[in-house]
Formats: C-alpha cells, structure tokens, sequence
C-alpha cells in the first residue's frame, strides 16, 4: 500500500535581497516527498493561493498545491493540523524553520503535539519504509548521521543535509492546480504582538589561532570540538534527568 | 517508333514523380508550427536572395562558388530548355544549341565538383553525396548526345535502338538524381528546400547586408514552452533544416566541435532532418558528435526530441557564437534551433544541467548571477563619484554597468572606463542599484520566462529616465539592450536612444579629440573579436580604429572578425560546462599566441575572463579600455 506523504511548504525569504522565494528547506521537504510518493504527493501551504511563490514549488513537477486559505494574520496551526488528521497522512514533511514570519520551528513540534505523533527533527534522508515503520537518518553536525526506526505516522522536519531540491520549472509550475480549501479563521494571537525589525549583526567571539604549524591550524579547523563537560546520564531515573536539564537551563542563563 | 519517344516519356514520368515527392516534402515541412511569411514577397524576393546574399556567403570559397555557379546555373537552363527541346519538341536549332550551351557549361561545373569530391575535406559529407557529380556528369552527357540530333549535329536516328535504350538509362540516373532526388530526399533535395527557405526565411532582414541576430521571444502561453518535439518548430524552421547541403562549413568553425564536445552543427541539424521526416541517423554520413557514434538517434515529428534524437549535452555544448550561422552558405539558423529546444529543457523539465539551475534561481531571487545583495550592486562605484540617474533624472549618456559590478577583474575594466569618460568630460550617469541582470545568461540558458521578466521591469526603469545614449563595456547586455528588448518595449523606453558599445563610443571620444592619448610603448598586439559584439552586431572596426590611434598595428590572428573563434564564454557555455578534450579558451589563446603577441585586446568582460583563466605563459590580457587608459593624457590644473 502506497503511503500518504505530506510536505508542507512556506514561503521562503531570500538572505540577500530579501525577495519571496521558495523557502530551501521546504523545498527540500517536497525533494523529500517526490522521493518517497512520486506525484501522489501532497504538498500543502497555509495561506495565499495567489502567492507567486507557490509556483515556485509547483515546477518542481507538481501537478497540484493544496492551499488551505487563509489570510496572512491568521493562525497557520489549526488548518493544517485538522487538514492532516482528515487526510489520514502518514508522513508529514517541514522544514527545520522557516525564513519568514516568526520563524521559531515552532510549527512541527505544535503539530506533532496537536496530533499526538512522534516528531523527528533534522532528517537528512528517509531510507525505507516498511511494515508501518520507517528507517530514517538523521542529520547530525560534520556530516554525521544517525539511523533511527520511526513508527507511522510521524512528522519529519527536513534539515539542510538532505538532498537539496530540484530545479524548478516555469512551464509546470505555471500550469499546476490550486486546490484551494478553507483555511483557519483565529489569528495567530502571538504573532500578531510582534514586530518585525531587521536582526543586528551578532558579535562574533574572537577566534585567537594558538596553532604554530600547518597540521595544527588545520586540525583546528576540521577536528570536532571537544565538549568535555558534557555527561551521559542513563541509568538515572526520570527526576534525576530531567534535574540535569533543569540545573543546565539555568546555568546557561536560559532559564532564569 | 515508340522507343524513340521514351526519353520524352521518361522525363515527363520523372519530373512528375520529383513534383510529387516535393508535395509531401511539403507536408512534412506543414507539420510545423504556424509562422506568418508573405509568400509572395518572399518568392519574388527569392532570386535576388540567391544571387547576392547566398552567393555573397559562397564566395567566400571561389572554387565552389565559380562550381556552384556553373553546374547550378547550367542545370536550370537546361532542365527548361530540356523541356522545350525533349518534351514540347520545338524544332528550332537554336534552342537546340542554346541547350547544348548550357548542357557544356554544368559538364564543366560538374567535372570540378568530380575534382572535389576525389579527395574531399573531412567537414563534407560522404555518402550520397559522393555519387552525385557522377549523377551531374551522366545527366550533363546523356542530354548532350540526345541533343546532338535536334541541333542539326547528328542526323535522326543516329545509334538506332540500342543508342536509345543507353540514353534511356541515362536519363533514368540523371533526373532520378535531379528531379527524383529533389523530391525525395536525395542530395538535391537542397535546391528546392534552399530555394524555398531563401523565400520564407524567418529572418528576412538578413537579406540585403541586414542583420537580424536578437533571439525570438518564447511564447509562455503555450501548452508546451520551447520545443519538444520536430513539430514544435515552426514550420519555415523546418524548411530550413532541409536547406542544408552538409558542405560541413559550421562544424569546421564551431568552438564546441573542436573542443571535442558532443556538438557538430550539421549533424545537428541533419538530425533536425531525421526528426521532421522520421527514422534513424544511419544513413548519415559525415562527421558524428564527437565521442557519439553514428546510428544510435531515432526520432519522428512528434517524438521529443531529447528522447532519443538529440543528447541533452549537444544542446548544452553550444557557445551560441554564431559562427556556424555566418558561415552556412544557405543561411540557417542554429542557434535559434538550439535555443528553442533549450526553452523545453529549462522552462519545462528543470534539466539545466550543472551550474545552471543555481544560477537561473539566482537571476530570479537577486536579479543577477552570483546571488549577491542587489543593494550591493554599486559598492564597486563607491570612489568613483559617479551620478546616479535617481538624482540626475536626465543624462546624455546612461552608463550600463551590467553584471560586472559584482566581479573584481570586471571592476578594473568599468574603473578603466569611467576614467576615460570623466576625462573626456561626458555628461554620464549610472542607474545604480536599479540596474538588474540583462537577462542574457537567462534567456541564453533557455529560461525566457525570466529574461522577459527582467527585461520588462529593466525597462520600466529605464522609462523613468531620459538619456540619448546607453553605452556598456559588456557586449551580451549590449546585444540584449539594442536587439532583444525592443520585442517589449511597449512604452518606448528606448525609443530613439542610441545603444552602443564602449568601444564604439571611446572611438567617438577619440576621433573628436575629446580624449588625448599617447602613443603604446608595448610589444606586439593582437585583438579578439567578442561574438556578442562583431557576429551580433557587426562592431569590427571601432575597437581595432582605438588600437591604431594608440599607434598599434594590430597582429590579427587567423580568425578575426567575422569568422572570430568564441572564448567560450557564451551562451551560459561556463555554466553548464559540458566536458570535451579540450578548453574552447586555451584554443583561442593559442590563436593569440601563435600572432607572438605579447597582449590581447578585449572588449568583453567574459572574453577577459575566460582568456585570463588559461594557464600561463600567455599573453597577457586587457580590455581595450584598460590600454586606453594607461595612454591617457591627463591635463594637470
């Protein structure tokens, strides 16, 4: 039985000029999708059916955009958790954040909590699917990845590492269906107390190169840093762990 | 006697079935796409085409043309005095000499096309080919001997049966090739498609010394954008194709083909031959695509082409140069072709290959190649004290910086530039970050949607503004800014400005004595002609005149000017970079060094860098701006 892949799409914001774009990891998350359900794939965008952008996608060889309307104030979270437990799907594709908007990477994790499905984050490539199971690696940094087993249905969020999209193509994309269907009405209560200002440039910690030769510069450059600090705590019970976590919070001043 | 009348009857049965196969020849070419051509004009105007603008290009090759001209021309008169002597039997000697005439001046002709073809140059193809100055020969001859009587030489009946029934078979081979072979896709096929091509033409400005170069603009409402199929071309495209009489001409001159990557123009557009008529290349028989073997290419109509006809990398192979172009005796159109099928590639499967599909996203995001911050565009400008036309509103001269803003070696070449204009006292100003992309490398890559996008918004920027000029050091955005927007510009932005080249404009500069320059101390100088700038826009001389006014005397290489060998850089060719044996730049440096010059002068940015990137020891390389500058008499205040 074909499984029911669904990747969900954002419109994206270029870094350089700034211009609506399609967002890259999204569209890695429609790559994604193509990979594993062909043109069965479903790919649905909260918002604008007029959006340009959406061709974007669509020239990736989509014959269709499902696009929940809805207007730009509004909520994207409720059209698209009800739309997914309709469609009965059994993966759910995102990307990691996304490049406008709040941009928290919030939206993956709200839907895996609204629909009670595990969510796995940072996915570099999802290998094979099989007896209602998935084997699916994730992306660590370096280049390292991890192979872990994901019972269906789940939601993914597609990092940079996996396989970057398609070109896309004009002509398709300008031919494409819009399925439109109704979109939420709430707005989205905390987006709408935020305000948009240009982000300052994060100072930078000064690097002081200690290396004398060549060999050691570049194994500065490439070797993997040494935490040291960190421990692994597994025969400890729940309390313990989530102590550890708590103790971590504060000390690194995220949590005051 | 019967057999007596059986050549009349043999001609007759043959110019019949030659007209019939140039019917379906026809319907083949009518499975095209509509394309509006005033037949009339066209085949009033056909002769004259002939006679000038073909001959103009066939000349260049004195033997053939002095050839083409003997068999070609006595062929026509005696196929109609054939007619009025063989067939309507009018019994007047005269005419009968008169055919003898005409019959003795194609003998001639064909005994030098016999002379060739004995040890023929690889570029020609065989095959067929090669049987027909025997073809020429026995028809030349048969129709002599059967003239001899008419003409008072022989008396009737000479030979009897037997001289009959040899004349006969004569006949049969000489007009199974002229007139059956015309129809049916025989060698000879290429007078009456060339005939026809030269009258329907889709450019018909090139006709009288015009030059029509700008590519056409691709529908984006149709079902299918660019082309799939054969079928998808219009049909005087196809017509075209059939034109070719593989003289092999553009695949002696084509850059790709000598870099050993897989293009060869003539196979290409025999295999555009194979696609509208259906079948296989086997019986192709010339030059393959480099490292393509023969035999392997199917296709019909309504086949895509990609699919079997034509590889992807063929397409992609080509530098869009125009060489092949200027130098096809029947005037087709490769570039246009290769374009349109490019047009399917890009804007409907997303196949660009290599590079091309970040770069293409990009053009679109940022509105130039690199994906730089468009608010970046002028920060090359930032000690250059230019005006910019937001402030100036009106300017004698708009400077088109172009693409080059981004790249530090283009940078000198601009810096180079605005030196000399501000020392000549020109009224010159920049649009500044309200430049974007010509559009070239887009529309070259096959994507018209965005080239037509930018071209539009360019020129919207551009109607704010008054200027009488636009000048622009980068020939590609010269070449999209005086041939291919006009196709857009609905409100006249560029109406009566004059769109012109650096080095056109310097020479103005210098020839009114608005710039003082001394004398070049330098060693030896040879000039490379950009393609952009001399096959599109016919600009040899300006760049050369400013090289003679520093005192040069310019080292030319072998191939200058027109027939200019391309750097490579065009067409999106670096970008898509398809692999051969070798680079089409290091070819043309060794051109440069083969001169013994020291220094190579250009007038393109992308000819800078694509010259610049072959190894050293080679001459060093200059924009004609930069020499100019280093001669620049300064006045001191």
């Amino acid at each position: 039985m074909p499984h029911k892949v669904i990747s969900l799409i954002s419109v994206g914001r270029h870094p350089q000029s700034g211009r609506s774009r399609r967002a890259d990891q999204d569209s890695r998350a429609v790559e994604l999708g193509l990979k594993l359900a062909g043109t069965d794939l479903d790919v649905v965008h909260a918002g604008n059916s007029e959006e340009p952008v959406l061709r974007q996608y669509a020239g990736m060889g989509l014959p269709k955009v499902t696009v929940l309307e809805q207007t730009e104030s509004a909520d994207a979270l409720p059209a698209l958790s009800s739309y997914l437990k309709a469609q009965q799907a059994d993966i759910v594709l995102t990307g990691v954040r996304a490049e406008s908007g709040e941009s928290s990477g919030m939206m993956p994790y709200l839907l895996s909590e609204q629909l009670g499905w595990p969510i796995v984050a940072r996915v570099a490539d999802i290998v094979e699917i099989k007896d209602g199971e998935a084997q699916v690696l994730l992306a660590l940094p370096r280049g390292q990845r991890r192979q872990v087993t994901v019972k269906l249905p789940f939601i993914a969020s597609v990092d940079n590492a996996a396989q970057a999209a398609r070109q896309s193509a004009f002509g398709p994309g300008l031919r494409a269906k819009m399925a439109t269907q109704s979109g939420s009405t709430e707005d989205d209560s905390v987006r709408v107390n935020w305000s948009e200002a240009p982000a300052k440039a994060r100072p930078k910690r000064l690097k002081v190169v200690k290396a004398k030769t060549a060999a050691d510069r570049f194994k500065a450059a490439t070797a993997k840093p040494q935490g040291g600090s960190g421990k692994v705590m597994k025969n400890e019970t729940a309390q313990e762990k989530a102590q550890a976590i708590f103790d971590l919070l504060i000390e690194e001043k995220v949590i005051r | 006697m019967v057999i007596d009348w059986l050549p009349s009857i043999l001609i007759v049965v043959l110019l019949l079935l030659g007209v019939i196969g140039m019917l379906r020849r026809a319907s083949l070419w009518r499975a095209g796409q509509p394309e509006k051509v005033n037949i009339v004009a066209g085949l009033m105007a056909m002769p004259g085409r002939y006679l000038k603008d073909l001959h103009h290009v066939v000349e260049r090759d004195k033997y053939m043309s002095r050839t083409h001209v003997a068999t070609g021309g006595g062929f026509v008169l005696s196929m109609v005095l054939v007619l009025v002597v063989h067939v309507f039997k009018v019994e007047e000697q005269i005419v009968a000499w008169a055919l003898l005439g005409a019959l003795l001046l194609m003998l001639v002709g064909a005994f030098f096309v016999f002379k060739r073809r004995l040890n023929p140059p690889e570029r020609l193809s065989k095959g067929p080919w090669m049987r027909l100055p025997k073809s020429l020969i026995t028809f030349a001859v048969t129709f002599i001997v059967l003239t001899l009587p008419a003409a008072g030489i022989l008396p009737e009946g000479t030979g009897g049966v037997a001289l009959i029934a040899v004349l006969s078979i004569g006949v049969i081979i000489g007009l199974g090739e002229l007139l059956f072979g015309m129809g049916w896709g025989g060698p000879m096929k290429h007078a009456f498609a060339g005939a026809l091509h030269l009258a329907f033409h889709r450019r018909p400005e090139r006709f009288g010394g015009g030059r029509s170069t700008g590519l056409k603009p691709a529908n984006l409402d149709g079902d299918v954008l660019g082309v799939a199929k054969p079928s998808d071309f219009k049909w005087n495209q196809l017509l075209g194709f059939d034109a070719c009489v593989q003289c092999g001409k553009c695949q002696a001159m084509c850059p790709a083909f000598a870099a050993g990557q897989p293009l060869n123009p003539k196979k290409l557009i025999q295999d555009m031959v194979v696609g509208l008529a259906g079948g296989s290349d086997a019986n192709y028989a010339g030059s393959p695509y480099p490292g393509k073997e023969i035999g392997q290419a199917k296709g019909s109509p309504n086949e895509i082409i990609t699919a079997g006809l034509v590889s992807q990398e063929t397409l992609w192979s080509c530098t869009t140069c125009r060489a092949c172009v200027e130098e096809c005796p029947m005037m087709i159109e490769h570039v246009d072709a290769i374009v349109d099928m490019r047009r399917f590639l890009t804007m409907e499967k997303g196949e660009t290959p290599n590079k091309g599909s970040e770069v293409l996203e990009n053009i679109i995001a940022t509105d130039n190649p690199g994906g730089y911050a468009p608010g970046s565009r002028t920060n090359w400008a930032a000690d250059q004290n230019l005006a910019v036309m937001k402030d100036k509103k009106e300017v004698d001269v708009l400077f088109w910086v172009s693409d080059g803003a981004f790249d530090m070696r283009s940078q000198r070449i601009l810096r180079a530039f605005v030196k000399l204009m501000k020392a000549a006292k020109v009224d010159v100003a920049i649009l500044g970050d309200e430049e974007r992309d010509s559009g070239d490398v887009a529309r070259r890559l096959g994507d018209d949607a965005t080239f037509q996008s930018l071209a539009k918004r360019n020129l919207a920027t551009l109607g704010q503004y008054k200027f009488n000029k636009i000048v622009t050091t980068d020939p590609h955005a010269y070449h999209c800014l005086r041939n291919e927007y006009a196709d857009f510009d609905k409100d006249g932005a560029l109406a009566g400005v004059e769109v012109l080249h650096h080095t056109t404009f310097l020479n103005r500069l210098v020839q009114s004595g608005a710039l003082k320059l001394d004398a070049f101390k330098g060693g030896k100088v040879t000039y490379h002609d950009p393609c952009y700038l001399g096959r599109y826009n016919g600009e040899y001389e300006a760049p050369r005149d400013l090289l003679r006014s520093l005192g040069i005397e310019i080292a030319e290489m072998e191939r200058s000017g027109f027939r200019s060998r391309c750097c490579g850089g065009g067409g999106g060719a670096p970008i898509t970079d398809i692999p051969g044996e070798r680079r089409i730049a290091d070819m043309r440096m060794e051109d440069a060094s083969a001169t013994g010059a020291e220094l190579v002068a250009v007038g393109c940015q992308q000819c800078t860098a694509m010259l610049e990137g072959v190894v050293e020891p080679r001459p060093e390389v200059k924009d004609i701006s930069e020499i100019l500058v280093d001669q620049l008499i300064e006045e001191v205040h």
